[in-house]
């Protein structure tokens, strides 16, 4: 063993190398990203896939880079509290247009919990898979807790919740121009209910009223899916 | 900043603690917001340290998904056996939601326009 291999295997094991190349990757993909401009770029996209090559090539354990990364994820749950001021800042235009809202929400939450459960179980997704899917549509932490709660896998969850934020990020446009909806109030509150905050900052690159009403379609639905999945999956006899 | 924090813990401390007292199926933290919301709708404003922090937290809420996102590596092999279900789910329940939303909310305003142009707002 060289001398000074005690030493690095502390560091190696501590937290600082872990936290330091995340932050140091995410940085390089934001710039990438902004560099681009390209929508595939997205820097959540190009961090993960970073980051897990990075250790499957160190043959590193993800549950130890969890462990080194605790105090990024932990940041998710005050994140989540904090969604509020946002919320609270649209309230007048929340008003406004609160039938039209309220009404489009249900139906955009329920679409998104039984589409995905449904579509998974029809072409023979496990039941952990299912579990795991069905608050895909909702902000990461939302989404992690929801999984915890009804037996689903949080870290599968987080990863489907990311997918499916980039999946609205990049098709989200091409949809709506299809179905030639123009209000952008519409357009932001509709990539905001389906793919959350991934999908919010992409609304909020088309124009500044797009993006407030998918901030405001992203805050409803992680509270309202928090509600409908424990009792949808309830209903559908999903719970382990 | 630290008041903001101060915060924003404060209310998801109170969160998880109502979820679990309760037995409420909803995450502590969409607790902990719902709570704040209603606070600032009654104070009527935002203090001016809590905007600053929740303004910062929104702002790198794509660096706090990476911890958690990088857990695909866990799953490589479900995603490898599973990728049919998982892909139909992600990509079209997404395009499903999207367009399920937006029809809803366009046919909603066009009726209630149709109804009165002074609540048309």
């Amino acid at each position: 063993m060289q001398p000074d291999a005690g030493a690095w295997g502390a560091v190696v094991r501590g937290p600082l190398l872990w936290l330091t190349v995340t932050l140091l990757v995410y940085l390089a993909s934001q710039w990438l990203h902004a560099r681009t401009g390209s929508t595939w770029l997205n820097p959540v996209l190009i961090s993960v896939i970073t980051m897990s090559t990075l250790l499957l090539l160190t043959r590193t354990p993800y549950v130890d880079y969890a462990e080194a990364t605790r105090f990024i994820h932990f940041l998710l749950g005050p994140a989540t509290v904090a969604l509020a001021v946002p919320l609270y800042h649209r309230l007048n235009r929340l008003r406004t247009l609160a039938g039209p809202v309220t009404i489009a929400l249900i139906c955009g939450a329920l679409t998104a919990v039984i589409s995905a459960i449904g579509l998974g179980k029809l072409l023979g997704a496990s039941d952990l898979s299912l579990l795991s899917l069905a608050p895909k549509s909702v902000t990461t932490p939302i989404a992690m807790g929801i999984a915890e709660k009804v037996g689903g896998q949080p870290s599968l969850t987080a990863v489907l919740v990311i997918l499916t934020g980039i999946i609205g990020a990049v098709g989200g446009k091409a949809i709506l121009d299809l179905l030639r909806i123009n209000d952008p109030a519409v357009r932001g509150f509709a990539i905001g209910v389906a793919s959350h905050g991934i999908g919010t900052a992409r609304a909020f690159q088309m124009d500044e009223e797009t993006g407030a009403f998918a901030g405001l379609g992203m805050g409803l639905n992680g509270i309202l899916t928090a509600i409908i999945v424990p009792v949808i999956v309830d209903l559908l006899n999903l719970a382990p | 900043m630290i008041s903001g924090l101060a915060i924003l813990l404060l209310f998801q401390l109170a969160g998880e603690l109502i979820v679990t007292a309760t037995g409420l199926p909803i995450p502590g933290p969409v607790v902990g917001m719902l709570l704040l919301f209603i606070v600032l709708l009654a104070r009527g404003r935002v203090p001016h340290g809590l905007e600053r922090t929740a303004d910062a937290l929104i702002k790198t809420l794509s660096l706090l998904f990476v911890p958690a996102g990088t857990g695909v590596v866990a799953y490589l092999a479900l995603l490898r056996q599973e990728w049919l279900p998982i892909t139909a789910a992600l990509v079209g329940g997404t395009a499903l939601t999207i367009a399920a939303t937006a029809l809803t909310m366009r046919a909603v305003i066009a009726h209630r326009e149709r109804k009165g142009p002074r609540s048309a707002a």
